[in-house]
């Protein structure tokens, strides 16, 4: 069975997309970058609406602040750049200025992950999700493709609150339709299982479609969920698919210690203990190499999930 | 509203009291801060005390970024209206909404951004400075920073940017007394020259006498006239740490120590009741 596709494109473009929309939309949205604008696909926002549009430098710490601060008079400041500059960065700038005043900043952060490639482990913020889940008052949010890239960034604006988004460099399948709904805190059950859930979140989310195609092919029938939004997470969504299949594999782009897998670890545990594997990155940092080079050494394939897959079913019977 | 000086002893009485009873927080600044606070909310901001929005829209916006000279904040707060005075006797204790450092997420009327960690309040105040322009909305931003908080980077990421940006409606103050918790700033970090940095980085600089309504009704008249030059404008504000209370004078020791009960009947019976204690 052929999984169906729009096309590839980088979920940063559907970012750019729906950030343009909202600056024909809403009046009050702003954007603020630290020298990334063509990175981040910031252009068509800064050309159509220079006056909305605030080049910060390469100055992140002020940004943060400045983004806070602009949100005291109604406007709906959304930050661009790296998600290692968006988080580890500038976490205590976060922390203060945003979280705890509960500031409606929308922090936009890009090249998250491994498959921002070749510039290396400095730029490969595995961490981010932790951070940013760990934060009260705030909401994480890491789309799986372009279509859905674009429509988090059209309903961000519309959340009331701060909130990280998540998104990548590299070009990946696009598999949300169009016209699909997005609703944050709401999981997309992307296909029913009865043997083994898989949630994924990101660029993991297409991969855990085509575990599911090589699963099935092996008689393993697999529930896959798009996990979109970490935080707050749908553990509705979560239990009722465990309660069926009896176990889960989580995979995401970030570190195992305080991701998508201990999100829903920390569910599992609380109210219905499974077996549960984890395909992440475990407790190292990245390097150079092309995005499909480190996904393979850090076990980030679709091999790896089919693995997972199968050693948490041995663990379920 | 009473004399600034009347105000101002009641101010620096609530201080003295308010860090006693819970033994903890910050007197020697916020001591100092006590004139300059007094000046702004008696006769330079123009707020709504009774009715407080976050939006703050065609009102002026103070940001405190020093957050621990919170209890000078809290005082001149509820002494100018926007909270009853007898709240500041839950400072610091639990469930108050007059925290250790100035938060908002208990909704305490006249604070706007939560700060305590120090050198993010000048960046906060450049974002609200600018949603005013947006706005169209002719009233002005200001912000406190203590002199030893010039030592966080990110304060001269703010001070680039605005003076790169003309950030004109934008007005900074620094409380320069030269200490900080452990010695003389001169000592632990040198800051000087501090108006050529300033200068150097674009913005317009004076200077006040923090003890003197007179000099800042003069300099501020100044800033005033100057108010479309284009610039951000720094005021360097000389203050002595502990004003008021003799012992607390000449040291840096009161920064963040609480008198016990004979230090606090000392200083009580230097500051006499004014406008009545809470």
């Amino acid at each position: 069975m052929a999984l169906k596709t729009f096309g590839n494109k980088d979920t940063r473009s559907g970012f750019g997309e729906g950030l343009r929309l909202l600056g024909e939309t809403n009046p009050e949205v702003v954007a603020l970058c630290a020298d990334l604008t063509g990175s981040l696909k910031m252009d068509a926002f800064q050309k159509n609406h220079p006056d909305r549009f605030f080049q910060i430098g390469i100055a992140e710490a002020n940004m943060i602040g400045i983004a806070a601060g602009m949100t005291i008079g109604g406007k709906i400041p959304f930050t661009g750049t790296f998600a290692n500059f968006s988080t580890s960065r500038v976490y205590d700038q976060i922390r203060q200025s945003v979280a705890y005043s509960r500031k409606n900043v929308k922090i936009c952060a890009s090249h998250a992950g491994l498959t921002l490639g070749e510039d290396g482990a400095t730029h490969q913020v595995l961490e981010d999700i932790g951070m940013m889940r760990m934060l009260p008052n705030m909401t994480v949010v890491v789309p799986a493709d372009y279509n859905q890239t674009l429509q988090a960034t059209l309903a961000i604006a519309a959340w009331d609150g701060p909130v990280y988004l998540r998104f990548g460099r590299p070009s990946v399948p696009i598999f949300t339709p169009e016209d699909a709904v997005f609703q944050i805190g709401k999981a997309d059950l992307l296909v029913q299982g009865t043997d083994v859930t898989i949630i994924a979140c990101g660029h993991m989310v297409w991969k855990a479609l085509e575990a599911q195609v090589q699963l099935a092919e092996q008689g393993i029938s697999a529930e896959v969920i798009n996990m979109h939004t970490i935080k707050p997470l749908d553990t509705a969504a979560i239990l009722s698919s465990v309660a069926k299949t009896g176990c889960v594999v989580t995979a995401e782009e970030h570190m195992m210690n305080g991701g998508l897998g201990d999100a829903v670890a920390q569910v599992l545990s609380k109210s219905s203990p499974a077996p549960q594997e984890f395909v992440a990155v475990n407790d190292t940092f990245g390097e150079s190499g092309t995005p499909n080079e480190l996904l393979k050494k850090y076990h980030l394939e679709t091999t790896d999930i089919v693995l997972a897959a199968a050693r948490v079913l041995a663990r379920k019977n | 509203m009473a004399d600034l000086q009347a105000i101002a002893t009641q101010v620096r009485r609530d201080i003295v009291r308010m860090v006693h009873a819970v033994s903890s927080g910050h007197p020697g600044g916020s001591l100092g801060c006590a004139d300059f606070f007094t000046f702004m909310y008696a006769e330079r901001l123009r707020v709504n005390a009774d009715q407080f929005t976050m939006e703050g829209l065609n009102e002026d916006l103070f940001f405190l970024s020093n957050g621990h000279i919170s209890p000078v904040w809290y005082s001149i707060l509820s002494r100018s209206g926007f909270f009853p005075v007898s709240e500041l006797a839950t400072f610091r204790k639990i469930s108050s909404r007059l925290q250790g450092h100035p938060s908002v997420d208990k909704n305490l009327p006249g604070i706007r951004m939560a700060s305590g960690s120090l050198g993010q309040g000048l960046s906060v105040a450049i974002g609200a400075a600018t949603t005013k322009t947006m706005n169209a909305d002719q009233s002005m931003v200001y912000c406190l920073m203590g002199d030893g908080e010039l030592q966080e980077g990110q304060v001269w990421e703010a001070a680039m940017y605005a003076g790169s940006k003309g950030i004109s409606n934008l007005i900074g103050i620094i409380d320069y007394n030269n200490r900080q918790i452990d010695g003389d700033v001169s000592d632990v970090m040198g800051i000087m020259p501090l108006e050529d940095k300033w200068k150097a980085f674009g913005w317009d600089v004076y200077h006040i006498d923090g003890h003197s309504y007179d000099n800042m009704r003069e300099v501020f008249a100044t800033i005033d006239s100057n108010k479309s030059n284009g610039m951000p404008k720094m005021i360097i504000m000389k203050t002595e740490m502990g004003k008021g209370v003799d012992f607390m004078m000449g040291t840096h020791k009161w920064h963040g120590s609480a008198p016990n009960d004979e230090q606090l009947a000392t200083a009580l019976a230097q500051l006499p009741e004014t406008l009545g204690d809470y």
